[in-house]
């Protein structure tokens, strides 16, 4: 790394892990929040990518700690796999929603008999 | 009178014996040449066969019957062809059986067990009695039986079939294990023919109790067998290195019994156990009259002739061993013997049915016969059994004509004066001479000498108490006399009367009226009261001593020695006894009929007068209800197993079935039931859950070390 981009990272490391972490477990408490308090499902589908992101943070956090590129890899590989799940996701959503025209996460409690 | 007591020194008596040497008795050689005496055993076993074929093939005629007299008649005469070419004892290999070895050098063990006839003297004196009853008495069956035609009249006589086989397994076995082999089968003849009307609930009672009352004596005789193997190395009687149980027993290799520990010492006893059981002796006797449940023919040749003397054969057999292991084996036996003969001649007394009358008299006449082994004059005990097979073959044979004719009445009191009714006279009289034998009547009786000789001897034999035994030998006789003339004073004599009984069977059923015995019937009981007559010629001629004389059971053998020395009247009881044991019977005859014939009103009542009579109540009581034994082992017995037996079942029943196997049943499901209201289809809490979960474990991990320390706190070391 040359002198430059150290001295531009400089500022930066005045933040330490704990930054990180707090906003990880911010953003995955602020999902968490969300999933348990909304009955609309997309809404729910979103705060779920929330604690994902939230994850993802404290994954590369460790990585950068650590030295250890292994985090920041399998980031990639959670968005990627978020990506399709979002999509598939959203086109059940679709489905559900042409079935009982209502996004109520309520409307779907069958199975519990 | 004083001459003709004098007269009696010279009673015709085979008393004049050469005496045997100490411990001195013939053994057995190997032969190669006599196979075919195996066929004694391979009739029976072939005609039990035919007989379940023709149950297969539902046939419903008499051929079972004359298959089953044919081929056991035929082992009657080879068991006779036997006889006439015998010249020594021999043991005759059919096949080798067991042969295992195992073990190096010292501990080296060997179980050797042939299929081997063992052929002496003794064998051939019961093989011709047992074949020769068999096949008379199949013959009898054959009419006897008719009514069951339809029903099972093949599997009646695949029984008979199946006990003659195992009847000549146990008497003509060389070792322990064939016996042991032919023993078990004649218990299990015995139990499918004592329950062969199992629609009866008292018979399939009676067939059970007889089975069970002889496993305990048959435990008995399967330790003997293990101890002697164990002591001996062997269960072969005689063998081919000369190392059989009566090869060392000869030798005086264990004739001291003191140098071997306890388990030697055992080994008589435990063969009594097995021979009170099978014979109906104390405390093992109680089956024997339940087991006239079964069909008469079966009484008479199992229950009373044969089967029933498988136990004085086995110690008849063994005397030497008898007598070389223990000093107090041979007085036990005798003890008991006596006791069983007084005892169950008071029952006898007291009964009504006269089948189980006869029955308490061969339980009397088997307590004669363990006596006579005791007392050391085992010819006494095993003629007795020979003679005995024939008598009491036809008192069973007659009681069965009688219930036969009546519908199955079998109360003495319901039938009377059968000689003057037409067509019974032989039944009558055949009757009447086979008590005349089995009360001993002077001189023209075979149980008069058979019996004179073993009461005599216990009164010349040294031992704890002969004397009173002697004299509970002479009191049971008086007895005898008494029961059995009862009998045929109600029945045969008197008055023309009867009840028709309750089992109208096959074609009789409607008639109302009695009907007389036909051919085979008759021709039987003539057969075998001929052959009850010619026991008294071969007593007198010496051939029972012979018999006796020329086999292991030799060392038993009355010594005439006592005749000689003794000179005077009363100083040889063999002299006396017979006019003691005379005079004895005649009166028993007489009590019997003053109080059956004359006035029978007598009897009644003077049962009547001592059941009034608060002091003496309790004799006719305790003799009418057997001495309550049944009751005592009810109480003491059955009643404590029974309650075992419900402990055990309430066990199993609440602790193990309720709440092992049904708690780890149900364990799962009340989990499920609990965990349940947790599927309540709200996505939310779903989520709350899970995120919990995930708290409380991330909390376990963080604060693993601090919850380790608050477990050990909490429970002591292991957390």
């Amino acid at each position: 790394m040359t002198p430059t981009a150290l001295a531009m990272v400089e500022p930066l490391s005045q933040l330490t892990l704990g930054h990180f972490l707090l906003t990880s477990a911010a953003l995955f408490v602020i999902g968490l929040v969300g999933f348990l308090t909304r009955r609309n499902m997309i809404l729910m589908f979103l705060c779920t990518e929330l604690m994902f992101q939230g994850a993802a943070i404290a994954l590369i956090a460790f990585g950068r700690f650590h030295l250890d590129v292994s985090g920041q890899v399998f980031v990639i590989f959670v968005l990627t796999v978020a990506a399709a799940e979002a999509a598939l996701a959203l086109g059940l959503i679709v489905l559900l929603y042409r079935r009982k025209e209502t996004l109520s996460a309520e409307a779907w409690s069958e199975l519990k008999d | 009178m004083l001459e003709l007591l004098a007269h009696s020194g010279s009673l015709p008596l085979p008393l004049a014996l050469a005496p045997a040497g100490e411990a001195a008795f013939p053994l057995a050689a190997p032969i190669q040449t006599m196979a075919w005496a195996g066929w004694i055993l391979w009739l029976p076993l072939i005609s039990m066969v035919l007989c379940g074929l023709c149950a297969a093939l539902r046939i419903k005629n008499k051929l079972p019957a004359w298959i089953t007299v044919a081929f056991i008649g035929g082992g009657f005469f080879v068991t006779l062809a036997l006889y006439l070419s015998y010249t020594e004892p021999v043991t005759i290999e059919l096949f080798r059986w067991f042969h295992l070895e195992w073990g190096q050098g010292e501990s080296a063990r060997t179980f050797i067990a042939n299929f081997s006839l063992y052929v002496d003297r003794l064998t051939l004196l019961w093989m011709l009695f047992v074949t020769g009853l068999s096949a008379l008495i199949a013959l009898y069956a054959s009419e006897y039986m008719e009514g069951d035609l339809k029903g099972g009249y093949a599997r009646f006589f695949a029984g008979v079939s199946v006990f003659v086989f195992a009847m000549s397994s146990l008497v003509m076995g060389d070792n322990l294990l064939m016996l042991y082999l032919g023993w078990e089968g004649v218990g299990f003849a015995s139990y499918w023919l004592i329950g062969y009307y199992y629609h009866k609930p008292s018979a399939v009672e009676a067939a059970k109790k007889a089975f069970i009352v002889n496993r305990i004596g048959d435990l008995g005789l399967a330790l003997g067998l293990y101890l002697t193997w164990h002591y001996f190395g062997t269960v072969e009687y005689v063998n081919a290195e000369g190392t059989g149980i009566f090869d060392q027993i000869q030798a005086g290799v264990n004739a001291d019994g003191e140098s071997g520990g306890w388990y030697i010492k055992a080994i008589p006893f435990l063969f009594m156990l097995g021979a009170f059981g099978k014979s109906a002796q104390i405390p093992l006797f109680v089956w024997l009259p339940d087991a006239m449940e079964g069909p008469t023919p079966v009484s008479a040749l199992i229950h009373a002739a044969t089967m029933v003397t498988a136990g004085v054969y086995l110690l008849a057999r063994m005397f030497p061993l008898l007598e070389a292991l223990h000093p107090l084996a041979l007085p036990t036996v005798a003890w008991i013997g006596g006791l069983t003969a007084l005892l169950s001649a008071t029952i006898g007394m007291a009964q009504y049915d006269i089948k189980r009358i006869f029955a308490y008299s061969t339980v009397s006449q088997l307590g004669y016969m363990f006596m006579g082994i005791g007392l050391m004059t085992t010819f006494g005990g095993a003629y007795h059994v020979f003679t005995h097979a024939f008598f009491k073959a036809v008192l069973f044979l007659t009681a069965g004509a009688v219930m036969h004719g009546f519908a199955g009445q079998i109360d003495l009191r319901k039938v009377s004066g059968l000689r003057h009714m037409p067509g019974w006279r032989i039944v009558s009289y055949t009757m009447l001479y086979a008590c005349l034998c089995l009360v001993g009547f002077p001189f023209i009786s075979s149980g008069f000498y058979s019996k004179d000789t073993i009461m005599a001897q216990a009164f010349i034999a040294h031992g704890p108490g002969y004397t009173a035994l002697g004299v509970i030998a002479v009191v049971t006789a008086l007895l005898t006399a008494y029961y059995t003339f009862r009998v045929w004073f109600r029945v045969c004599a008197g008055p023309v009367r009867y009840e028709m009984g309750d089992e109208a069977h096959g074609e009789d059923a409607g008639h109302a009226r009695p009907h007389a015995p036909r051919f085979a019937i008759n021709f039987t009981l003539l057969v075998i009261t001929a052959g009850a007559i010619a026991s008294i010629w071969l007593f007198l001629n010496g051939w029972g001593e012979e018999m006796v004389a020329g086999s292991t059971a030799a060392p038993g053998i009355v010594h005439a020695a006592h005749g000689e020395t003794h000179a005077g009247f009363w100083d040889n009881p063999h002299t006396w006894m017979p006019w003691v044991a005379s005079i004895t019977t005649l009166a028993g005859i007489s009590i019997a009929w003053y109080f059956h014939l004359a006035r029978r009103k007598a009897a009644d009542d003077l049962k009547q007068a001592m059941l009034a009579n608060p002091i003496a109540r309790w004799l006719p009581m305790a003799m009418e209800n057997k001495w309550y034994v049944d009751e005592l082992y009810h109480a003491f017995i059955r009643f404590p197993l029974w309650v075992i037996g419900y402990a055990f079942y309430f066990v199993d029943r609440y602790l193990l079935d309720l709440v092992v196997i049904d708690g780890i049943g149900r364990f799962p499901r009340w989990l499920g039931r609990a965990f349940q209201p947790l599927q309540n289809g709200i996505l939310q809490s779903y989520g709350a859950w899970m995120a919990g979960g995930i708290a409380l474990i991330a909390l376990i991990v963080q604060y693993t070390e601090e919850l380790r320390a608050l477990l050990t706190q909490l429970f002591g070391g292991q957390g």
